[in-house]
């Protein structure tokens, strides 16, 4: 089993993110529930890491303490070496397709968090990312008229828009139907080859993980702990059906505890 | 195909006004006025110039209880929305004032404001202010938090959360609430009028009565009360139909 036993990032890379001693309680009828117990974890810049655990671990929960949604109870979350205290335009939350603005459109949505640019750029700037997720032609639809595939692409291309150093995406294609989801994964693996953001991505599905990331922090059951941490040493495009992926998937599959026999 | 379906609402008005003219013209006992004398009771208002007369004065007192309603109402309902804590300590007093009809305030609003507009352009106003006071607490908290954590996300501060986040996504709710209670303070004023003023649609009804038994001018007020209620509520509405808004009304 070639799982890895690092904590932190990969040797030979700067350290983007730094999560030290990380504690997260919730208070809830008087009773503290602890949701996060001493997770480290570090990410070199420009890695694509997935987040994957049980449902109701805590996932999301690190995912937003990372962006700055939520202060630790103890512990800190660092990225460049700066304690995190808020959110940032630096680095950008990809929620669901429901994070997109309705009453903006395709246009509008990029261009919110551009501003603080003079009108040309901004212009040049939306024309780009539209043609990069693929939605010309859709520059005045609302996203109403869009499909949620479509919803997901305006998205990542808001967040994109901005040009942050790094994405977290809260299992962003879990409402998409299997087809689509499919297809949405090569796209962020193209944009992702194109642009070299570090990437932070939280998923209940293992194999989505696989897939994607070069590494796949599994996180036990709450209070969560880091249970394991594995390398994908799989170059990209991935052969889904190869014997090594299906070693990594089911080395993953055994650590949170699942039998590969349905 | 369309044109039919149009005209059908229409020709079945036609059928009704005629099946009502001809009931009326056998009946021998008079209960109520036929279709032609109420047209006669509207020309008769036309002609001596109270129609106009009456219709502004009730569109005035509706226009002022409702605006100062709604001015006050929409702020003070976005604030408490926003803090929780505040609505917790304001919620049960707002539950005991919204079930009193606003007509039940006509004693304490003739004895604060004595006969007159005054008195009208408040009871509208309680007709108005508590529905718009629960529309806005409840648009606020309807806001799904994924758009207020994208605003901050991106680097707004209070002001630009609150102009480019934050309104955008109340509006819709808030005009869906501004519709129904124009609706409710049009049915005010009248019941306002009857009582607490000597002009207005609601007054012509209740004058007409008194002063003879003119039934058909009751009926012409009714009809005049009908339509422009219908006006309003096809302003209103022509409001959902904004482009920008539209994604409110339609999906999910």
């Amino acid at each position: 089993m070639a799982v890895s036993e690092t904590i932190g990032a990969l040797p030979g890379m700067g350290t983007k993110l730094q999560v030290e001693k990380l504690y997260v309680a919730f208070a809830r009828d008087n009773k503290t529930i602890p949701v996060l117990q001493d997770i480290n974890l570090g990410v070199s810049a420009g890695q694509f890491v997935c987040v994957v655990g049980p449902s109701g671990c805590g996932k999301s929960t690190l995912l937003n303490v990372m962006g700055g949604f939520l202060t630790p109870t103890s512990g800190s979350v660092k990225i460049d070496g700066e304690v995190v205290r808020g959110p940032d335009p630096r680095r950008v939350f990809v929620f669901q397709e429901r994070g997109v603005f309705p009453w903006l459109t395709v246009e509008g949505n990029i261009g919110f968090g551009l501003f603080k640019l003079p009108a040309a750029e901004r212009k040049q700037r939306i024309a780009h990312y539209i043609e990069m997720v693929g939605l010309q032609g859709f520059e005045e639809a609302y996203p109403s008229e869009l499909s949620g595939g479509m919803k997901q692409r305006l998205e990542v291309a808001r967040a994109l828009a901005v040009n942050p150093d790094m994405l977290y995406l809260d299992e962003p294609f879990g409402a998409l139907d299997s087809i689509t989801r499919h297809i949405m994964r090569g796209e962020l693996l193209r944009i992702w080859e194109a642009e070299r953001k570090t990437i932070v991505f939280v998923t209940h599905d293992i194999d989505e993980a696989v897939q994607l990331a070069d590494r796949v922090v599994v996180l036990s059951a709450r209070p969560a702990v880091v249970q394991e941490i594995v390398n994908i040493d799989i170059a990209h495009p991935r052969e889904i059906s190869s014997p090594r992926y299906l070693e990594l998937r089911d080395g993953i599959l055994q650590q949170i505890g699942l039998a590969c026999k349905i | 195909m369309k044109l039919t379906a149009r005209l059908r609402p229409i020709a079945f008005i036609a059928v009704l006004l005629v099946a009502w003219q001809v009931a009326v013209s056998r009946h021998p006992a008079y209960i109520l006025p036929g279709p032609w004398g109420v047209i006669g009771g509207i020309v008769d208002l036309v002609r001596h110039g109270f129609l106009v007369k009456y219709v502004v004065a009730s569109l005035f007192r509706v226009t002022w209880g409702f605006s100062l309603a709604a001015v006050l109402a929409i702020p003070l309902g976005l604030t408490i929305g926003w803090y929780r804590r505040a609505e917790m300590a304001l919620n049960p007093l707002v539950q005991v004032f919204r079930p009193i009809s606003p007509l039940a305030w006509i004693p304490l609003a003739i004895l604060w404001f004595g006969v007159g507009d005054a008195s009208s352009i408040f009871l509208i106003f309680l007709g108005c202010f508590f529905p718009l006071l629960l529309t806005s607490i409840n648009a606020v908290r309807n806001i799904p938090s994924v758009y207020i954590n994208a605003g901050r996300n991106f680097g707004l501060g209070p002001a630009d959360l609150i102009y480019r986040v934050f309104y955008p996504a109340v509006v819709p709710q808030l005009l869906v609430g501004l519709r129904i209670t124009l609706g409710v303070a049009w049915l005010v004023v009248v019941a306002a009028e009857m009582i607490a003023v000597d002009s207005g649609l609601g007054f012509l009804i209740v004058d007409a009565r008194n002063a003879g038994n003119r039934y058909d001018l009751v009926l012409a007020g009714m009809v005049i009360i009908g339509l422009i209620g219908l006006l309003l509520d096809t302003a209103m509405r022509s409001l959902e139909k904004i482009r920008s808004l539209r994604w409110a009304y339609s999906e999910d």
